[in-house]
């Protein structure tokens, strides 16, 4: 008696659902994502969500995963089944090429805009009324001033910290590489603690009390104001800094396996849509839509960007120079 | 080779003391009557021989010794086949990685002038924070065993708060606790003591994360000690000291040595508590563990699996010795 | 010490008494109740309201269950290992103890960041095993699975260690004895060493258990850190701590710490329970 009725339940439950997924599929998607991206992607999702939703009757549900963007990028390449990176620099995203071939080589050609739909770039955070008088990079490398940065080797938002200072100081300087070194070499001398995240430094500079400036993403550093309370920093804009592009993609062979070729696209698609430029906007990155900066909440200031494909013929290639083992990073702690 | 002098003792003991064993109101069998054995009996019972006597059943294999109790067979497989299934085979992939290169490739990037710095922190600050622990442990223990005093309960179970707490969440608290804003820090800093991202911070985090080690294992070895051995040496005009060193000494010192032991290999390792309060300066505050993530970073899972099989080439040579030494220990305490 | 020696023959001077438990317990104020304490005051910075907000969120509860499940199927695994092994270690005299004991001890030494990579190394898509798993569609690191493999891995020695030497300092008599008295093997064992031994097995499951509920290290690396399906509660406390919720992170922290007070309370209420009944053990051995 018992088994009959649970197995009458179970028919009626069955026939219930069985019209719906015939009409209406439930579609999800993994977005491996960097550590800053949180709040942005929260809205993000919302909206492609009900965007998908009103065009195809399929509801999508997002599901995301954020860490170090170099970490991040070794769990897709180690099987984690991402069907879209966001990751913060393009040398991450090229690593899926480089180790296992989860994507083709020219993946950066496949969206407009080198597949970065939106940028930011590296400004200072200081102290309220900015005590030390921080203006510009060559502050920076001043005696007694303690700088708070993350660690290049561990973080994506660190390497185009120091590749910040580093063009600034080839500027200054003729174009010497040997100077840009010698500057850098000087504001590391400077920083007391390197965390192995942006977020992390963030905390130190914030929370710790550590620190007179904050090298930081921008988005991080008026993020920080809304946060932590806008009476108890400055955000600092230099005279020039790079132009951060944090690239997008999706990952062929998961998305071939999965069959979600089509929504992941999609996905990546709306970020360049003016409602998406507008959510971009809003969470303090600077999007590739002009008119969309009108729904920011902070203007963001003007200022002389280079890119990192002019100043050092692509990541690539820097990542050789500065950051792999035996690079300058690692020359400036040579004792 | 295993003497069988121990075994001797413990069958000698058992005759003299079988109706106790099974009587005892406390669920620990003591083994007081050890010391009473003339020294003598022993070495009589026990002639330099492999061969062991006062045994009726023959000898099954020879590396074990024989027993009356049974079930060796089938627990031993099993140890051997979890141990090897959950942790050699994993430690194999690691070894394999890290063996891909050329043997001077191994060298190269295991004795670079950072990993050495880096190794020389992990391990210095291991052993100091054991050390540390072994000796505020041993005091916690004895304190928790012999003296009535309140709320002992509940300190009691604080010490096992460093295994509870998620190892992340220590780190946090304790960069908190001992930076320049910090309940702690800034006690320190009016006496230009830097705690948090120095050194110093990193030795303070393991010393949190190995505390319980010691007092766990020295506990119930503290426990099991007869009173009557102290009333003993006591009533034979030993001084509270020496009583201290001749009787509970030896007889804590496997146990001790054990959490010593432990809680040195687990601060070697340790990531998650350590990464928030240290500096991770290269050559001056980065640990080992930090080097392993770096070269993971720029995709040198080679370089990363050198490092970690040095790591754990150490880690292991070091619990061998002192498990030798522990053994060794034992065997010469069967003896006194 | 001039005091009357009468049980206790050292530190049983009323000053010496007072100085070592005073030690001690400055001791353990300063290393495990400030950073314990300053896990509930952060916790509580925004009043009970907030607290429990973060606690009742639908992704913390799918952490602390995920976290649950874990520990569950690990503890469980290395209890048995534990009893196993111990038996067979402490019991028993062969040639290369002291190899086995230090291999037992070894996942203790290995970096947490170690032993999760050496799971990705095997099971990973780069890794040994990862193109054979691909080929028949098995999910192991990224999911529960490898979860709970890292965890097996780093709470390995726990209930071995605890018992190997307690199990040694025993010895074998009790045991001789009930084989002599005739029992099997497994009543020997139920009647005899479970009785002598449980509250050493009870306390390596408690620890075994609490470093499974807040093991972070290893499973970071093999989580994958899907929000909501993949993280457990020191992961989820890690995400909440990046985004800058700090409440909601030592909120949940401070979950994790209860939750391990709790276990240690209901320990020593069992042993007190135990003390108060000590014929149990006396009636165990005679009835064989």
């Amino acid at each position: 008696m018992k088994t009959k009725s649970i197995l009458a339940a179970l028919a009626i439950a069955a026939m219930a659902a069985l019209p719906q997924a015939a009409s209406a599929k439930d579609i999800s998607l993994l977005n491996v994502s960097y550590d800053p991206t949180r709040e942005l992607y929260k809205e993000i999702n919302v909206a492609f969500a009900k965007q998908w939703k009103d065009k195809t009757g399929d509801t999508v549900t997002i599901q995301q995963s954020h860490g170090g963007s170099g970490k991040q990028a070794r769990s897709v390449i180690d099987g984690l089944k991402a069907d879209v990176v966001t990751l913060a620099l393009a040398y991450d995203v090229d690593s899926l090429y480089d180790n296992g071939k989860l994507i083709p080589l020219e993946w950066q050609k496949r969206l407009p805009q080198n597949a970065a739909p939106y940028t930011s770039t590296i400004v200072f955070l200081v102290r309220k009324g900015n005590p030390w008088k921080i203006k510009d990079w060559d502050d920076l490398v001043k005696p007694g001033i303690s700088v708070i940065t993350p660690n290049p080797k561990t973080s994506g938002g660190a390497r185009w910290n120091y590749l910040a200072a580093w063009a600034y100081a080839l500027h200054k300087n003729n174009n010497d590489d040997a100077k840009a070194k010698d500057f850098v070499k000087k504001l590391f001398k400077n920083v007391p603690v390197l965390d192995t995240g942006a977020r992390g430094s963030t905390t130190t500079f914030a929370q710790r009390g550590l620190g007179d400036v904050l090298i930081a993403w921008e988005n991080e550093a008026y993020l920080s104001l809304a946060e932590f309370g806008a009476d108890k920093f400055d955000v600092i804009v230099p005279t020039e800094s790079i132009l951060a592009e944090p690239t997008v993609s999706i990952v062929d062979k998961v998305v071939d396996s999965k069959g979600t070729r089509q929504v992941a696209e999609a996905y990546l698609n709306f970020l360049y849509t003016p409602e998406a430029q507008k959510i971009i906007a809003k969470n303090f990155y600077r999007p590739r839509d002009a008119a969309a900066s009108s729904a920011a909440t902070v203007k963001l200031p003007e200022l002389t960007l280079f890119t990192i494909d002019e100043q050092f013929g692509g990541w690539r290639k820097a990542q050789k120079t500065h950051f792999d083992d035996g690079g300058t990073f690692d020359d400036i702690y040579k004792p | 080779m295993m003497t069988p002098k121990g075994m001797q003792i413990r069958r000698l003991d058992i005759d003299a003391e079988e109706p106790h064993t099974l009587g005892p109101g406390r669920a620990r069998t003591s083994r007081p009557a050890l010391t009473v054995v003339p020294s003598q009996v022993v070495s009589e019972m026990s002639p330099e021989s492999d061969k062991p006597t006062g045994h009726a059943k023959p000898r099954r294999s020879t590396w074990r010794t024989p027993s009356a109790l049974p079930g060796f067979g089938p627990t031993m497989g099993f140890t051997l086949l979890y141990l090897g299934i959950l942790v050699l085979l994993p430690l194999a992939a690691l070894i394999i990685k890290a063996s891909g290169g050329t043997w001077a490739q191994f060298w190269a990037t295991a004795t670079a002038p950072r990993a050495l710095a880096a190794y020389q922190l992990s391990f210095g600050a291991a052993l100091i924070a054991a050390v540390v622990n072994l000796v505020f442990g041993v005091l916690v223990a004895w304190v928790l065993v012999r003296y009535e005093f309140p709320f002992k309960r509940l300190v009691d179970g604080l010490v096992d708060l460093p295994f509870a707490l998620p190892t992340a969440v220590a780190g946090i608290a304790l960069a908190t606790l001992y930076s320049p804003k910090g309940w702690i820090g800034q006690f320190l800093d009016q006496f230009g003591i830097k705690a948090a991202y120095t050194e110093t911070g990193v030795t303070l985090a393991l010393i949190f994360i190995g505390l319980p080690f010691v007092v766990r294992t020295v506990q119930p070895v503290l426990q099991d000690i007869d009173p009557e051995l102290e009333e003993a040496a006591a009533s034979l005009g030993a001084k509270p000291w020496q009583t201290f060193v001749r009787v509970i000494g030896p007889a804590i010192m496997p146990a001790a040595l054990t959490g010593f032991a432990l809680a040195f290999a687990r601060a070697v390792g340790e990531y998650g508590s350590v990464i928030f309060i240290a500096g991770n300066i290269p050559m001056k505050s980065e640990i080992a563990p930090l080097l392993i993530i770096i070269k993971l970073e720029q995709y040198d899972y080679r370089g990363a699996a050198v490092i970690g099989v040095v790591m754990l080439a150490a880690s292991f040579l070091l619990l061998l010795g002192i498990n030798l030494i522990q053994r060794w220990a034992r065997t010469r305490q069967g003896e006194i | 010490m001039s005091a009357p020696r009468r049980r206790n023959s050292i530190g049983a001077g009323p000053g010496m008494r007072a100085a070592l438990i005073g030690v001690s317990l400055l001791f353990m104020a300063v290393f495990l109740v400030l950073p314990l304490l300053s896990v509930f005051t952060e916790a509580l910075r925004g009043g009970f309201g907030k607290y429990f907000a973060a606690i009742l969120d639908a992704d913390a509860i799918a952490a602390l269950r995920l976290t649950l499940l874990v520990a569950l199927i690990a503890v469980p695994l290395n209890m048995v290992f534990g009893v196993a092994a111990s038996w067979a270690i402490a019991k028993f005299d062969f040639w290369g103890k002291s190899l086995l004991i230090t291999l037992i001890d070894l996942p203790f030494s290995v970096s947490p960041v170690i032993s999760g990579l050496i799971y990705v190394l095997l099971f990973g898509a780069q890794g040994l095993l990862g193109p054979w798993l691909q080929a028949h569609d098995i999910q192991v690191i990224f999911a529960v699975p490898g979860i709970v493999l890292a965890t097996v891995f780093v709470t390995f020695p726990f209930v071995a260690r605890e018992l190997i030497p307690l199990m040694q300092e025993q010895g074998t008599e009790a045991e001789e004895a009930a084989r002599s008295l005739g029992a099997n093997g497994w009543q020997m064992f139920t009647r005899v060493t479970l009785p002598n031994i449980k509250w050493g097995l009870l306390y390596g499951v408690l620890l075994c258990n609490a470093r499974a509920m807040g093991e972070f290290g290893a499973v970071s690396v093999v989580s994958g850190h899907i929000r909501g399906l993949t993280t457990t509660m020191p992961l989820h406390v890690e995400i909440l701590y990046n985004e800058y919720n700090f409440i909601a992170a030592f909120a949940v922290a401070s979950l994790l710490a209860f939750l391990a007070l709790v276990t240690l309370v209901v320990k020593s209420a069992l042993e007190w329970g135990d003390r108060q009944n000590p014929d149990e053990v006396r009636v165990a051995g005679a009835t064989l």
